[in-house]
C-alpha cells in the first residue's frame, strides 16, 4: 500500500512520542526531533502532536512560536547563526554577516529558494573569547572571518552528495 | 590542561565518598559553614537552598543543574562541562544525597548541543563506575541523571522559566514564591543550582569548609570563575578568589587601559575606570555570573548599549508590561541618543523609566535590564549628550 506524506509523518511521530513518553514533559523533546528531521514543524505535524498527547494543538503552536530553535515555517537544511552579541560584535562579525549574505544571496532571517540555507541572527552562544562565532546546525566556527565563510559554506554543500533525498520530505512535514 | 586550578586539582570523587558517609544534616552543614553561594547570578547560599529542599516533604525530589548560560559575554560553564564534566556530576550527587533525590536533570542550552555526547559518555561511564544508579558505591543512594536540551531561549535560565519549559510549555517565569525548592518540576521539591555551584560544592566536600575559606573574603568566601572577553590581550576563562579588584583583573588579561568595563553580563553594570580598585564580591561589585567585558578606548558605549538593549527586546519573554515595553523604549532612548536628539528631561525619564522596571518587573531580567543604561547614562554622560551638536 502507498503510504501519504502525512501518514508517513504522523507514525514518526507516534513513534517518537512511544520512545520519549506520552506526557506534555515530552512536548520540547519531541518538537525538537521532528525540528531536526524535518527542518520545520508544520501544523499538521503539530495537530498530530496534540492528538498524541491530548492537548490542544494551540498549545502546541504556542510552546513552536517561543523557541527560537523551533519553526513553524520551512528552515534550510543548514541553519547558519551568528552570534550579534557584543564581544563578537567588536571581534568583527559585521563583516563576516556581509560575506555571509553576499555568498548566500540571501538576508538575515531568510532561506535560500532552494531551501539548503537559512540565515540567522543569535544571541550570545559562549564562545566570546574566540569571536565571531557561528553555529551551523549542532555545528560551531569559532574565530570566523569573510574568506573563511565561503569554505564553510562549500562543506555544508559537500554533504549534500551524501544525503541528496532527505531534502525531498523536508516541506512536506 | 585546564585553567581552572582549584577543579584540575581535586580528587576525583573524594567529595562524593565522604558526602555518602554523612548524614544529610552533616553534609548541608559543611556547605554552610562554607559560605558558598549561588554561582548563576542571585548569589543565594547553596547550603541553605539544599536545607529547603531537604525539609519539603515530597515522594519524588528533582536536582536540577542549570546549564543555560546566556548571560552575554558569559562561558566559564562551557568550559567546565567540557573540561570537568565529572565535578559537576559529582556535585548534582552530593546534592541527591543530602536532599534525598533520586532524579537528576542537566538542562543545557540548545547552542551547546555539541557537549552532548560528552556528558552521555561521562553519564554512561559513571553509571559503569557505580557512581550513578542504584545503590552507588554500596551506600544505599539511587540517583541518576539525564540531559534534557534547551530550545533558544536567554529566559530559560531563569530557574522558573527553565522548570516550564522542563514542563514543556512556553518558558515564562512564575511569580515566586512559591519557590522551586518546594513547588519545582512538576510540582515536586527541585533545587536549582547552576554548573558552577555544583562542581565547586563537589570541591568543598571533598576538601572541607575550612580549606574554601581560605580563599576569598569573610562575606564572599572562596573562589569564582570569570569569563573574560572583549579588549584584552588574553580573554578566556580564570580562576579568582572573590575580592579580587577589577585592575586586578585587567591586568591578569592584559586588559590595562580600558575605557569602562562591564560586569556580570548585559545585566550587570558597567564600571569606568574611577572605580577599578573596587572589588568583585558579593559586598562591593555583584558578581552576577563571573562576565566581565573589557572596552578599549575606541569604543563607543552607544553601540555598547544599543548592542545589550537589542538583546534584552529580543529576549523579553513579553509577560509583563514594564519589561516588554520598557526594553523598547530604553532602546528607543540609545537611538536618539545616536542621533544627538534626546533632550535632559526625556533623559531623565528614561532613567526614571529604568528604575520603575528594576521595582516592577516580574522576574530578574526585566529587573536588571535597566542596569547597563543605568550606569553607563551615570558615568558617561559627557560622551553620550549632544551627539551630532558637538561634532557638528
Ligand atoms: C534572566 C535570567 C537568566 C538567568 N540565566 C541563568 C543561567 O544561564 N545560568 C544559571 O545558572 N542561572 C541563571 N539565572 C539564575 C537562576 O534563576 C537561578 O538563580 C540559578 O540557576 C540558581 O543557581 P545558583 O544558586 O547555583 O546560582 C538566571 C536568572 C535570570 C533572571
Ligand atoms: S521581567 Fe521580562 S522576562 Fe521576566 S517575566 Fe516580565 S516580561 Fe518576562
Amino acid at each position: 500500500m502507498l503510504m501519504t506524506a502525512h501518514e508517513r509523518l504522523a507514525g514518526e511521530i507516534r513513534d517518537l512520542v512511544q520512545k520519549l513518553g506520552r506526557n506534555r514533559s515530552s512536548l520540547v523533546p519531541i518538537l525538537q526531533e521532528v525540528q531536526k528531521q524535518h527542518h520545520r514543524i508544520g501544523t499538521y505535524a503539530m495537530q498530530v502532536i496534540a492528538d498524541e498527547l491530548g492537548i490542544h494543538p494551540v498549545e502546541v503552536q504556542s510552546v513552536v512560536s517561543f523557541y527560537a530553535f523551533l519553526d513553524g515555517k520551512p528552515q534550510g537544511k543548514f541553519v547558519i547563526r551568528l552570534c550579534r552579541t557584543i564581544s563578537c560584535d567588536m571581534n568583527g562579525k559585521k563583516r563576516v554577516a556581509r560575506q555571509l549574505e553576499n555568498d548566500l544571496g540571501i538576508t538575515f532571517g531568510e532561506t535560500t529558494k532552494d531551501r539548503h540555507f537559512t540565515l540567522e541572527w543569535t544571541n550570545c552562544m559562549g564562545l566570546c573569547d574566540q569571536g565571531p562565532a557561528m553555529l551551523v546546525n549542532d555545528r560551531l566556527y569559532t574565530k570566523v572571518t569573510p574568506e573563511k565563510v565561503h569554505e564553510i559554506l562549500e562543506e555544508c554543500r559537500r554533504t549534500f552528495g551524501v544525503h541528496a533525498t532527505e531534502r525531498k520530505e523536508a516541506h512536506l512535514a | 590542561m585546564s585553567s581552572i586550578q582549584t577543579y584540575t586539582q581535586a580528587t576525583p570523587e573524594a567529595g562524593l565518598k565522604r558526602a555518602l558517609g554523612m548524614s544529610r544534616p552533616d553534609i548541608i552543614h559543611e556547605m554552610n559553614e562554607s559560605g558558598l553561594k549561588g554561582r548563576g547570578g542571585a548569589g543565594f547560599p547553596v547550603g541553605g537552598k539544599w536545607n529547603f529542599a531537604a525539609s519539603a516533604k515530597s515522594e519524588k525530589k528533582y536536582i536540577i543543574c542549570n546549564a543555560d548560560e546566556g548571560e552575554p559575554g558569559t562561558f566559564k560553564d562551557r568550559v567546565v562541562l567540557q573540561e570537568h564534566a565529572d565535578l559537576v556530576f559529582e556535585g548534582m550527587t552530593i546534592a541527591a544525597k543530602a536532599v534525598g533525590s533520586r532524579e537528576g536533570i542537566l538542562f543545557l542550552r540548545g547552542e551547546y548541543t555539541d557537549l552532548r555526547e560528552h556528558l552521555e559518555d561521562t553519564l554512561q561511564r559513571r553509571r559503569e563506575q557505580k557512581l550513578l544508579g542504584d545503590n552507588i558505591q554500596g551506600s544505599g543512594v539511587d540517583f541518576d541523571i539525564r540531559v534534557f536540551i534547551g530550545a533558544g531561549a536567554y529566559i530559560c535560565g531563569e530557574e522558573t522559566a527553565l522548570i516550564e519549559c522542563l514542563e514543556g510549555n512556553r518558558g515564562e517565569p512564575r511569580n515566586r514564591p512559591p519557590y522551586p525548592v518546594n513547588t519545582g518540576f512538576n510540582g515536586h521539591p527541585s533545587v536549582v543550582n547552576n554548573v558552577e555551584s555544583l562542581a565547586s560544592a563537589a570541591c568543598i566536600m571533598g576538601r572541607g569548609a575550612d580549606w574554601w575559606k581560605t580563599m576569598g573574603t569573610a562575606k564572599s568566601t572562596g573562589m569564582k570563575l570569570f569569563s573574560i572577553s572583549g579588549d584584552c590581550a588574553r580573554p578566556g576563562v580564570y580562576e579568582f578568589d572573590l575580592g579580587v579588584t577589577v585592575a586586578d583583573i585587567l591586568k591578569e588579561v592584559g586588559g590595562e587601559g580600558a575605557k569602562a568595563v562591564q560586569v556580570g553580563g548585559a545585566s550587570g553594570r558597567c564600571i569606568p575606570p574611577s572605580e577599578y580598585a573596587r572589588s568583585i564580591a558579593y559586598e562591593d561589585i555583584p558578581t552576577g555570573g563571573g562576565s566581565l567585558i573589557v572596552f578599549g578606548q575606541q569604543r563607543d558605549m552607544l553601540d555598547v548599549l544599543e548592542n545589550f538593549m537589542d538583546f534584552f527586546g529580543d529576549e523579553s519573554c513579553g509577560q509583563c508590561t514594564p519589561c516588554r515595553v520598557g526594553n523598547l523604549k530604553l532602546l528607543e532612548g540609545v537611538k536618539l541618543l545616536r542621533a544627538g536628539k534626546c533632550s535632559m528631561s526625556y533623559l531623565k525619564e528614561l532613567c526614571a523609566l529604568g528604575e520603575t522596571m528594576q521595582i516592577a518587573s516580574k522576574c530578574g531580567l526585566g529587573q536588571s535590564s535597566p542596569n547597563a543604561f543605568l550606569s553607563v547614562v551615570a558615568h558617561f554622560r559627557d560622551e553620550i549628550m549632544g551627539r551630532t551638536y558637538s561634532q557638528a
